[in-house]
């Protein structure tokens, strides 16, 4: 088989010439999605954010991350010790108690996180009533003041703060911050996440197969489209116990229908196409050619709707919390601190956190999804 | 050529234009020059992507300014410079003085607009023709381009016309301000053979009695012989040479006009085996598709688009069917490959395939293969060349290993005359012919017995629909395929076929031997068809389409 030779010959040669990692396609998107200066650094700043509120139990936490006692290496964060261990009696141990943690520190040492509380950690040294103050509102003497030891104790330090103030029930800010950030953007992805998946579904069976399944789909959609979703949400969540999970279902059975449309028309658009056509005759199956030569057609059109979904999720989610329909009592959301710093006028640390985390996350993700939209714009031209 | 008696109409000095995309500037003309006179008609000669378009769309300031611009050059039109011209003046040029005709006249036309809308507007706009005044003389410009019954066609919507009625109301709409010069930018290009003759004629005619001047641009070189007084040949934005008509086609001085006059398809199909075996029979084959009407969607006729035609193909041969656009040609052969559903018995290889589902044909698809006209459309712009040869084979090779895949799209672009090394790039990196080849490549990988072509060589430049030709005519003869062609285009045709169909309204009008059809044709309509195909000549009016 000199032939076969041959080729293997040509073949060899020609393995120079090799796949690129990106396809010249996605390297001109990434390109222009560099060339918007504002979406490239939202990005950044939105990963580092979001990367480290992953990561909150490692910097606002009410326990350490690591301690050691008696020579025995522990990791308080990952694993709930007994107070047994340390000579208390509850099941589990308040690390923040002077009385253990004198006696932790006694017999080896502890790592903090920089903020020595977790969203739902209740600061019982505060100065006067709740809300209270930001902690460098206050003069030393203030601070401490409910102490043991006053300006001398040696819990009255820089993790002991509340660098935003406390809410009405003693509890962290600046934590609530952290928690109510990473709680809400994962509700966001996760929501927008299922109803792309759902959506770009049903809207790719409609738009191929055309017809009366679309015909009867459309209808559907138009009815169920018509439903008031918020006086409804309000009404299963008073007879659901609240949650995550449930929260999220509810809202996925009407988030859904926004990628319907786009989707359905840029695959009846599509379908029809001279190189789907040429897939057929090559006897490609409905299933590959809706997934490999219809799909990306229509992802461009789903991009663009991405970031709108995602923060229209993430505000549906905070004015639940904000009416109080929302997650359950002292779960870290960002909607019932800003219903808190409605209750509380005089406090507003509340109210301007609340703000500024949901403000800045809102537009980090806009700008994110501007850029996205603008890089997958074939027509648009960048200098 | 400046023509001594008077100084001509519009002379196109040293000019050059620039397009700048993404901080990339790219010269779309460079340094062109050539004048028209008086009542001459000049052709501008060239394939796609010379330059010819955008020179003459310069005429009129018609460019996407400002990512175009002119780093050079003038156009003088009656002694006015119209490059440097002010807003409002060239206004007053356009559609008065000078006027324009397009290629596509689907999209030309406004579709909400009545046809007297269209055309009343120029004269309102230009002349300050009342609307009496203006209906009059858009019934007269009607009657001039030679529409029939004009007075029922006033109040008709682009859509409800032909091509060649849109075209004709196009150039009505050109011609309603006597314009000095008219240019006309591929005006037959999307028309049918037998239009195409009576559009031009009627062009020269009216340049004759209007006493115009006339820039035509074209890449048909058949045209250009017909129509032009002068022809300046056009290549990568420069002009590489002009002159008389005459003079250019039997004494071409320049290599690039040299290949072009000798880039037609050439060459005849090899003698047909009588012996060879049937590859593909169709009988009685018909497609309707039915009309329905009222609340109950009651069936109440139905367009026969295909209607009872019996066709054979043999291993080794090719089927040509001919058919100017709406005979029904494409439906056929999309019947045959049964990608669409119809009547009648289909026959393949000894199969019955006229009752086969999609699951059923799946197996049989390797075997029967389509190449699609448009190779800017029939390639997925998302996959690399590699995926896109490669997809066939994963269904219905499956167990071939990635290595013998990739070996297999090796030795396939060799074949197609293509350059393995480039089978990871993106079809946008080819050019049309390259494409072309690609698609082929896709439906040759497979190794079928049977391949229906449609239009293949429609959407390429003359030169390399020569070569896609002899591609296909070298294919078939070493793996002894059996060639279903469809087109419009007899020239090509007439290259490849070693028997021809015919076609008109779904019905044959003649099926044989090429060599008979194209010498000795026996019906009007054929006749008609080969006149307007090979010498751009009108026969008797009553056998073919307005």
């Amino acid at each position: 088989m000199t032939d076969t030779d041959l080729v293997y010959e040509e073949v060899e040669k020609a393995r120079a010439a090799q796949r690129p990692f990106l396809s010249p396609l996605n390297q001109r998107r990434w390109q222009n999605f560099k060339a918007n200066r504002r979406g490239y650094w939202s990005l950044w700043i939105f990963l580092v954010l979001f990367v480290l509120s992953l990561g909150a139990e490692l910097i606002a936490n009410d326990r350490p991350i690591m301690a050691s006692y008696q020579g025995e290496l522990l990791f308080p964060v990952v694993i709930d010790y007994p107070e047994e261990k340390f000579g208390g009696f509850y099941a589990e141990t308040d690390y923040r108690d002077p009385f253990i943690a004198e006696e932790i520190e006694a017999n080896g040492w502890m790592v903090w996180p920089p903020i020595r509380y977790s969203y739902q950690t209740v600061n019982r040294e505060i100065p006067e009533g709740t809300p209270a103050k930001p902690s460098w509102l206050y003069d030393e003497e203030t601070r401490c003041k409910l102490y043991p030891n006053g300006v001398d104790d040696t819990q009255c330090r820089l993790g002991n703060w509340n660098w935003l103030g406390t809410d009405n029930q003693g509890r962290d800010v600046l934590a609530r911050s952290i928690y109510g950030f990473r709680i809400s953007v994962l509700f966001g992805l996760i929501l927008t996440l299922f109803s792309g998946v759902i959506g770009v579904g049903a809207g790719a069976v409609q738009g191929y197969y055309g017809g009366w399944i679309d015909l009867i789909f459309q209808r559907f959609i138009e009815i169920w489209t018509s439903i008031p979703v918020l006086y409804l949400l309000l009404i299963i969540a008073a007879v659901l116990p609240p949650g995550f999970w449930i929260l999220l279902g509810i809202m996925l059975l009407f988030s859904w229908v926004a990628f319907v449309g786009v989707v359905r028309a840029e695959f009846l658009r599509a379908r029809n196409f001279e190189y789907v056509n040429a897939a057929r005759a090559l006897g490609v199956s409905n299933r590959t050619i809706m997934w490999r030569h219809l799909l990306p057609n229509a992802m461009v059109a789903t991009l663009t709707f991405l970031p709108f979904i995602l923060n229209g999720s993430i505000t549906t989610l905070t004015s639940l919390d904000f009416l109080g329909f929302g997650l359950p009592p002292g779960s870290p959301s960002l909607g019932e601190m800003l219903a808190q710093g409605k209750q509380y006028p005089g406090s507003p640390w509340l109210g301007l956190s609340g703000f500024a985390v949901i403000s800045i996350m809102l537009s980090l993700l806009i700008f994110i999804g501007e850029a996205t939209r603008d890089a997958f714009d074939p027509r648009r031209t960048f200098k | 050529m400046r023509r001594e008696m008077t100084a001509p109409l519009l002379s196109i000095r040293d000019l050059s234009v620039a397009f700048h995309q993404g901080g990339k500037t790219s010269i779309a003309v460079d340094h062109v020059s050539f004048d028209i006179g008086q009542g001459e008609t000049v052709a501008l000669v060239g394939e796609s992507g010379s330059g010819k378009s955008v020179t003459a769309n310069s005429v009129l300031k018609l460019l996407p300014y400002p990512s175009a611009s002119h780093p050079s050059g003038e156009i003088l039109f009656e002694g006015t410079d119209l490059l440097t011209a002010k807003e409002p003046h060239l206004r007053q040029v356009r559609g008065d003085d000078i006027s324009m005709i397009f290629q596509e006249p689907m999209t030309s036309l406004n579709p909400l607009h009545t046809i007297e809308r269209q055309i009343g507007e120029t004269l309102t706009l230009h002349q300050g023709m009342g609307d009496k005044q203006a209906a009059e003389r858009t019934l007269e410009l009607l009657h001039q381009v030679g529409i029939r019954e004009p007075e029922k066609r006033l109040d008709a919507y682009p859509h409800q016309l032909s091509g060649g009625q849109r075209q004709r109301v196009m150039i009505a709409m050109a011609l309603a301000n006597k314009p000095k010069l008219l240019i006309a930018d591929e005006p037959t290009t999307a028309l049918d053979v037998t239009v195409q003759a009576q559009i031009l004629e009627l062009l020269a005619d009216l340049k004759e009695k209007q006493g115009m001047s006339m820039l035509f641009i074209t890449h048909d070189l058949g045209i250009v012989r017909k129509i032009a007084d002068r022809v300046c040949v056009m290549t990568d934005g420069k002009i590489v040479e002009t002159g008389p008509t005459r003079a250019i086609f039997e004494d071409p001085q320049h290599a690039y006009t040299q290949h072009l006059l000798a880039a037609e398809p050439k060459g005849r199909p090899p003698k047909a085996d009588p012996t060879a075996k049937t590859v593909m029979k169709g009988d009685d084959i018909k497609v309707w598709f039915p009309i329905k009407e009222g609340f109950f969607r009651k069936t109440v006729d139905h367009v026969k688009a295909v209607d009872g035609i019996d066709v054979t193909v043999k291993a080794g041969q090719t089927l040509g069917i001919v058919g100017e656009s709406g005979s029904g040609k494409t439906t056929l052969g999309l019947a045959l490959a049964r990608m669409i559903r119809s009547d009648g018995t289909i026959d393949f290889g000894g199969t019955r395939i006229s009752d086969y589902g999609f699951k059923q044909m799946k197996p049989l698809r390797s075997d029967l293969q389509i190449v699609f006209q448009d190779p800017y459309g029939s390639l997925s712009p998302r996959m690399s060349v590699s995926d896109i040869i490669e997809e066939g084979m994963k269904i219905h090779f499956p167990k071939l290993s990635r290595e013998e895949r990739d070996a297999k799209v090796v030795a396939v672009l060799e074949e197609v005359g293509l350059d393995p090394a480039t089978r990871f790039r993106y079809p946008h990196e080819f050019s049309g012919g390259q494409r072309q080849r690609i698609a082929i490549a896709r439906a040759m990988v497979l190794e079928p017995r049977f391949v229906m072509l449609d239009e293949p060589t429609s959407a390429l430049d003359m030169s390399v629909q020569a070569q896609v030709v002899d591609l296909l005519r070298d294919l078939q003869k070493k793996h002894n395929l059996a060639y279903l062609f469809i087109s419009h285009d007899l020239k090509v045709i007439r290259a490849l076929s070693n028997e021809v169909v015919v076609m008109r309204f779904g019905k044959v009008v003649e099926y044989g031997p090429a060599e008979e059809i194209f010498e000795n044709p026996k019906t009007d309509y054929t006749k008609a068809l080969l006149a307007a195909a090979f010498d751009i000549r009108t026969t008797d009016a009553a056998v073919v389409n307005e």
